[in-house]
């Protein structure tokens, strides 16, 4: 049985005044997808989330939420689908709990008793009598989370929530999208250029360079275009050089500042190259596999960043 | 849309701002008001003085009714600034704020925020208009009493204490239409710009305009002039007359009626198209 697309977009376009800021996009999210929304600053993800949750106009094209046109059927399309787009601002002035409230009357009505389970389940329990003006920006990120979730929405888009977050909001913010998927059946859109973020919640993903879609599929399918090799930090360099020459492994490439080798081999072929290091009394750093969606996305954009 | 309209008079009166325009009524009104009732009848006796060879005043003309008088004669060009302080930011304080990205994601109409958003503003100016009106009227009542009100506007007009309350009632309420227009055109300017200052200067900048064309007497204008809102801005001070000119008062309230009418439906249109880029 085919899954459930939640959302599709036809042929999505958005023209600004002297450019196509995206143009020809077509996306496909299922239900229960983390799908990862790629692409580096200006690549038009924002301009595309913001058309999705209908703040822009398209130029051309269409949206389906849940099977409904965005354009004709807006309250039965978005009725679904909720959001964070860029970072969260609210009302400074008013309490986190006011702000929700004020949220939920737009949503169609929020009782005081889901409002307080969403703000237990993102953290915030102690602080909703606050003014938001005294929160700091990870606690307004995951506000910003507790605002999209009010209504129970199955498809939440989440437009770069992790920017300027330190290491640990971060991590909050990445296990609460976890939980969410896995614990709350959540489908979810993550678009950010922090990739290896993506890498580690994603099932699906589509990478969006110059307005235009690079590539769309499973993260797993889309890794096999990439190419694998392994970084070795190993010395002394000539030692090196010599054992990798008898075993026949090319080197793409040698860094003498930190004494780091790029080589042509599969992961599962370095632990044979590891013993031969070690038997010819060569001290082994690190041995670190690259076959990540990083490489993929640079590859992918390494033309075309802007 | 009740609940809407509930919360959008909940956010505008927990801003401080809102407060700002009662406070300087709050300080400057009674400040008039003592002042006025400390310098007494030098006003009156200003007034009446080229007239006193040819007619006697008896009783005093210096009352509540009079000091209430020169309260609106002298505020009414301020007023649109305090309210355009506030009515302004309704629309143009979400783009600032950035909360547009919260509000119009969800699966409710942008005409119904829209509409919600100028029911609120329009609740403001109420409260504010009727704030000045007690305020005024009950201070400078308190303060010298009742009595005949002497009205001055090119002749001079005295009319019966009996006689002005329902004036100053009426003239309140057309003081509220007009500042509905004000606010409608605060709005206006308010759906398209990004920050809070582009209002109150846009509607500053309308009414400065329009009221030089208004008040220049220069013939090239004359066909223009009827047709400007700021012709009526004192629409109020014509209930003040003898007999009063129902048929002017109608038109000039038609007038601001349109300018109101206006304002809105090109705001409504600009608001429901607009891409959110803030």
């Amino acid at each position: 049985m085919n899954p459930e697309i939640v959302l599709k977009t036809r042929n999505l376009g958005k023209h600004y005044r002297h450019r196509w800021a995206v143009r020809n996009l077509n996306l496909e999210v299922y239900r229960g997808d983390v799908f990862g929304f790629l692409g580096p600053n200006g690549a038009g993800k924002s301009t595309t989330i913001r058309m999705i949750l209908s703040l822009i106009r398209p130029t051309e094209g269409e949206i389906e939420l849940f099977g409904y046109p965005l354009s004709s059927e807006r309250r039965k399309a978005l009725a679904h689908t909720s959001g964070l787009v860029e970072k969260a601002d609210f009302y400074l002035y008013l309490s986190a709990l006011r702000n929700l409230e004020i949220l939920g009357t737009l949503s169609g009505g929020i009782d005081r008793r889901r409002i307080q389970e969403i703000i237990d389940l993102v953290g915030l329990s102690g602080r909703e009598n606050d003014r938001v003006k005294t929160y700091s920006h990870g606690m307004k990120q995951r506000l910003g989370i507790a605002q999209a979730l009010l209504a129970d929405p199955d498809l939440v888009i989440l437009d770069e929530p992790m920017n300027g977050l330190d290491p640990q909001g971060i991590k909050e913010i990445r296990d609460l999208i976890v939980h969410l998927a896995r614990d709350r059946k959540k489908t979810i859109l993550l678009s950010s250029h922090l990739l290896s973020e993506i890498e580690l919640v994603a099932n699906r993903m589509a990478i969006i360079n110059r307005g235009e879609l690079a590539a769309q599929g499973e993260v797993e399918a889309l890794l096999e275009h990439g190419e694998q090799y392994v970084n070795l930090k190993a010395g002394p360099a000539e030692k090196v050089r010599q054992i990798l020459e008898e075993k026949g492994i090319r080197v793409r490439s040698f860094d003498e500042g930190t004494g780091e080798f790029s080589l042509d081999i599969r992961f599962e072929e370095t632990a044979d190259l590891t013993a031969a290091l070690v038997r010819a009394e060569v001290e082994v750093h690190a041995v670190v596999p690259r076959r990540s969606l990083e490489d993929y996305f640079l590859s992918i954009t390494e033309n075309g960043a802007e | 849309m009740l609940r809407l309209i509930r919360d959008e008079v909940l956010k505008t009166f927990l801003k401080k701002r809102t407060y700002l325009g009662f406070g300087i009524i709050l300080l400057i009104v009674p400040l008039i008001e003592i002042a006025m009732n400390l310098e007494g009848s030098h006003f009156i006796t200003a007034i009446t003085r080229t007239l006193a060879r040819d007619f006697f005043f008896s009783g005093s003309l210096f009352n509540g009714w009079f000091i209430a008088y020169m309260i609106m004669n002298s505020l009414w060009l301020h007023v649109p600034l305090l309210i355009s302080f506030v009515v302004g930011d309704q629309l143009a304080g979400e783009a600032t704020a950035g909360t547009y990205r919260l509000i119009l994601i969800r699966p409710v109409s942008r005409a119904k925020i829209f509409f919600a958003k100028y029911a609120a503003s329009l609740i403001y100016t109420f409260l504010f208009v009727a704030f000045l009106a007690c305020l005024s009227i009950g201070l400078a009542l308190f303060l010298a009493g009742r009595g005949d009100l002497l009205v001055s506007k090119g002749e001079i007009l005295v009319l019966a204490d009996s006689d002005v309350a329902w004036r100053f009632m009426v003239a309140y309420v057309f003081a509220l239409w007009t500042m509905t227009t004000v606010a409608s055109i605060s709005f206006f300017f308010s759906s398209f710009v990004e920050n809070s200052i582009g209002p109150i200067v846009g509607t500053m900048g309308v009414i400065i305009v329009c009221s030089v064309i208004t008040l220049m007497p220069i013939q090239l204008f004359d066909a223009l002039r009827p047709h400007l809102f700021t012709s009526y801005l004192d629409l109020w001070s014509r209930v003040f007359a003898e007999p009063v000119d129902w048929e002017k008062i109608r038109t000039g309230a038609l007038y601001l009626g349109g300018y109101s009418f206006a304002s809105v439906a090109v705001a409504w249109y600009i608001f429901v198209r607009k891409d959110i880029l803030s």
